[in-house]
C-alpha cells in the first residue's frame, strides 16, 4: 500500500516538475541569451491558459486550444519584447525588474478588464481522462502521464535544438559572444525576438496544460514563477540541463514533502500538532532545499559562474 | 533647477501640514491616508539603506514587513486573549505595549534580515533577486500554513495598542508617532551615508575589490547594511499592523516588495526623501486612480514603464536635474 503511494506522489511531483521545466527552460533561456530577467514570464504563462480556455470554449478541441495557447503566448512574449525589453537588455538589473514588474501589472489587470475576475474553466479532453493502470496495477490519471510525457518531449526538443540546428549554434553564441555573432553577419535583434517568442512560448503552453487540472485565473502565473526562479537559482542560470534537473529536484521536493512530512511527524508528535508542523515545513521544504544548494553551491548546480 | 535641500525640507513640511490641516477641517481619513504614507516610507527608507547606499536589490523586503506585522499581531492577540505564549521551556506573556512590540518587531526582522543575508550575500546581481524574492515567498507560505495565527485569514485586533502618555486611538497621536520614527530613521539614513561606514559600503557597492585591497571585508558590510534595512522595515510593518489593526499573509506578499521597490524608484534611488515622496505619490495615486477605475493598477505599470524606460533618477532626479547613483 505505501509503494503505491510513495510512487503515485513520485509521478505527481515529476508532473509537477516538467510543468515547471517548461518554465525554467525559457527563463533560464532568456536570461542566458538576452541576460535579462523576465518577471512577466508568468503571465504569459497566463495569457497561454487564457487563450487555450476561451478557444476550448469556443471551438470544443483541446488541440485547438493548445495551438492557440502557444500562438498567443509566443505573439504576446513577441511583441512585448520589441516594444518593451529590447529597450532593457543594457538596463541594470533593477530596472529590468521593474520594467517586468509594470507589465505583470498591466497583463494582470488587462486580463480582469476583459475576462472579469472570476476563474474560468478548461476540461481535460474526454480520450485523455480518466485513470489508466500501470504495471504493478496502479491506477493513474491518464492525464498527467500525458504531461509528464510532453514535459519530457520538450525537454528532448530544446536539446536538440541547442545542440543540432544553426539556431541553437546561434542561441549559444549569442551566449557567448553577441558582438561576435552580430559581426558575424547573424541579425541579433531578430533572434533575440525569437528567443523571446520560444520561451513564452514554453509558459504558454505550461499555463495550458496545467490550466485543465486547475482553474484558470488571473494571478495563476506568479507562484509558479518564483517557484521556476528557485529553479534556475538550483540548476544553474543560463543551464537548461539545470533548469531540468532544478525542476525535478524541487517538483518532487514539494509535492513529496506536503504528503509525507505530516506523516512523518506523526510518528513521534501527537496527530494535531504533527499535521500543522508537518505541513508548515512542508511549505517552506523547497526553499530550504533552494538555501542548501546555495550553501554547497553559490552558483548552482550546473551554472559557470554567478 | 531647486536645490535637493530644498525640496526635502518641503516635502517634510507638507507631510505635517496636511493631517495639521485635516485635524481642524474634521478630515480623519486623510490623516489615515497621511499616516499610512509615512509608514510605507518608513518601509522603503529600510530598503532604501540596502538597494541604495548598499546596491542590493532586495525582492523580499516584504519578509521584515511581516515579520514586524506578525509580532505586533501575536503579542496582541496573547494579550486580548489573556493566553500566555508557550516555548515549552518559559512562558512569555502577550503585550499591549507598542515599545515593547516595537523592540520585538525590530529585533526579530534584524535576525531574519542577518539568517536571508548571510545565505543571499553569498550571491549577487540577477541571483540575490531571485533568492530574496524566494525567501519573502517562504514566509508568506508559511504564514498561510501556520493555523494558530489565522493562517490565510490573518488576525484581527481590537484595539490599538498603547503607548505610554499618548492615546494611540486618536488618529493624529498616531500619526505624530509614525512621523517621529520615520524622522528617526531618515535622520540614521542620512548620518549613515556621511559615515565612514556609510562610504565604505559606497565603495563596496562600486567596487567590492578596492574595499578589499584596503583590507575591509564587503561581505561584512554589506550584512550589516541589510540588517539595518530589514529592522527598519520590520518596524514599519508593526506600525502597519497597528494602523489597520490586522495582520495576513499579505504583508509577506511578493507584490509589497515590489510596491517598496517602486516607491524608490519613484522617488529616486539612493537619495535621502525618494521614499517619501515616493510613497505619497504611490499613496495619492492608488487613492485617486483606484477612485476612478477598479483596473487601476493597469495605470499605475504604464507609469511605472515610462519612468523605468525614459526618466533616469525619479522625480527628485527631475526637480534637481541631476541623476542619482546608478544600482
Amino acid at each position: 500500500m505505501l509503494t503505491l503511494l510513495i510512487i503515485e506522489q513520485v509521478l505527481n511531483g515529476l508532473q509537477f516538475g516538467v510543468m515547471l521545466f517548461l518554465m525554467a527552460a525559457g527563463l533560464t533561456l532568456i536570461f542566458g541569451v538576452m541576460g535579462l530577467i523576465n518577471l512577466a514570464h508568468g503571465s504569459l504563462y497566463m495569457v497561454g491558459a487564457f487563450a487555450a480556455a476561451w478557444v476550448a470554449g469556443a471551438t470544443g478541441s483541446f488541440l485547438l486550444a493548445l495551438i492557440a495557447a502557444l500562438a498567443a503566448a509566443a505573439a504576446a512574449g513577441a511583441l512585448v519584447e520589441v516594444l518593451v525589453i529590447r529597450r532593457l537588455y543594457k538596463a541594470a538589473h533593477l530596472d529590468q525588474v521593474l520594467a517586468t514588474f509594470a507589465l505583470i501589472l498591466i497583463f494582470s489587470e488587462g486580463t480582469r478588464w476583459i475576462f472579469g475576475s472570476f476563474p474560468l474553466f478548461l476540461d481535460v479532453p474526454s480520450y485523455l481522462s480518466g485513470p489508466i493502470t500501470l504495471p504493478g496495477g496502479i491506477a493513474y490519471p491518464l492525464y498527467r502521464l500525458v504531461l509528464i510525457g510532453i514535459g519530457i518531449a520538450v525537454a528532448l526538443g530544446l536539446w536538440w535544438l541547442t545542440a543540432r540546428t544553426r539556431l541553437g549554434i546561434q542561441i549559444r553564441a549569442g551566449e557567448n559572444d553577441r558582438e561576435m555573432i552580430a559581426a558575424l553577419g547573424v541579425d541579433i535583434s531578430r533572434l533575440y525576438t525569437l528567443v523571446f517568442a520560444l520561451g513564452a512560448a514554453l509558459a504558454g503552453l505550461a499555463g495550458a496544460l496545467v490550466g485543465a487540472i486547475q482553474s484558470v485565473q488571473v494571478g495563476m502565473g506568479e507562484p509558479v514563477l518564483i517557484l521556476a526562479f528557485v529553479v534556475i537559482v538550483i540548476g544553474g542560470i543560463g543551464s537548461i540541463r539545470g533548469a531540468f534537473v532544478g525542476a525535478m529536484l524541487v517538483g518532487l521536493t514539494d509535492t513529496l514533502g506536503g504528503v509525507f512530512l505530516p506523516e512523518l511527524f506523526k510518528l513521534f508528535m501527537e496527530s494535531g500538532a504533527a499535521t500543522q508542523t508537518g505541513s508548515s515545513l512542508a511549505s517552506m521544504s523547497v526553499y530550504i532545499l533552494m538555501s542548501i544548494v546555495l550553501i554547497w553551491r553559490p552558483s548552482g548546480l550546473f551554472g559557470v559562474r554567478a | 533647477m531647486i536645490r535637493e535641500g530644498v525640496i526635502n525640507w518641503a516635502i517634510l513640511l507638507g507631510l505635517v501640514a496636511l493631517p495639521l490641516w485635516a485635524v481642524f477641517a474634521d478630515e480623519i481619513f486623510t490623516i489615515t491616508l497621511t499616516t499610512r504614507v509615512v509608514i510605507l516610507a518608513l518601509a522603503a527608507v529600510g530598503l532604501n539603506i540596502a538597494l541604495g547606499i548598499g546596491g542590493m536589490v532586495s525582492f523580499g523586503h516584504a519578509a521584515f514587513f511581516g515579520l514586524g506585522g506578525y509580532a505586533m499581531g501575536i503579542l496582541a492577540y496573547h494579550a486580548q486573549t489573556y493566553a500566555a505564549l508557550d516555548f515549552g521551556i518559559v512562558e512569555i506573556e502577550g503585550t499591549k505595549s507598542m515599545p515593547v512590540i516595537w523592540l520585538v518587531a525590530t529585533a526579530i526582522s534584524a535576525l531574519a534580515a542577518w539568517l536571508i543575508g548571510l545565505l543571499s550575500l553569498r550571491t549577487t546581481g540577477v541571483y540575490f533577486i531571485m533568492i530574496t524574492l524566494a525567501f519573502g515567498q517562504m514566509f508568506y507560505y508559511f504564514a498561510i500554513s501556520w493555523g494558530a495565527y489565522g493562517g490565510e485569514d490573518g488576525l484581527s485586533i481590537y484595539v490599538r495598542n498603547g503607548f505610554p502618555g499618548l492615546n494611540t486611538l486618536v488618529p493624529i497621536q498616531f500619526f505624530g508617532l509614525c512621523f517621529v520614527a520615520l524622522c528617526v530613521a531618515l535622520i540614521l539614513q542620512w548620518r549613515l551615508r556621511g559615515s565612514s561606514f556609510g562610504l565604505t559600503l559606497n565603495a563596496a557597492r562600486q567596487t567590492p575589490e578596492r574595499v578589499e585591497t584596503v583590507g575591509l571585508n564587503p561581505m561584512k558590510l554589506k550584512l550589516l547594511a541589510f540588517v539595518i534595512s530589514g529592522a527598519i522595515t520590520g518596524l514599519a510593518g508593526a506600525l502597519f499592523a497597528d494602523l489597520n489593526r490586522f495582520v495576513s499573509p499579505a504583508m509577506f506578499s511578493w507584490q509589497l516588495s515590489g510596491e517598496l521597490i517602486i516607491l524608490i524608484i519613484i522617488g529616486g534611488v539612493g537619495r535621502l526623501m525618494g521614499p517619501v515622496i515616493g510613497a505619497m505619490i504611490f499613496v495619492a495615486l492608488e487613492h485617486w486612480l483606484g477612485g476612478l477605475t477598479d483596473f487601476w493598477h493597469v495605470y499605475l505599470g504604464a507609469i511605472l514603464l515610462f519612468i523605468v524606460l525614459f526618466s533616469r533618477g525619479g522625480v527628485i532626479g527631475f526637480l534637481t536635474g541631476k541623476e542619482g547613483p546608478h544600482v
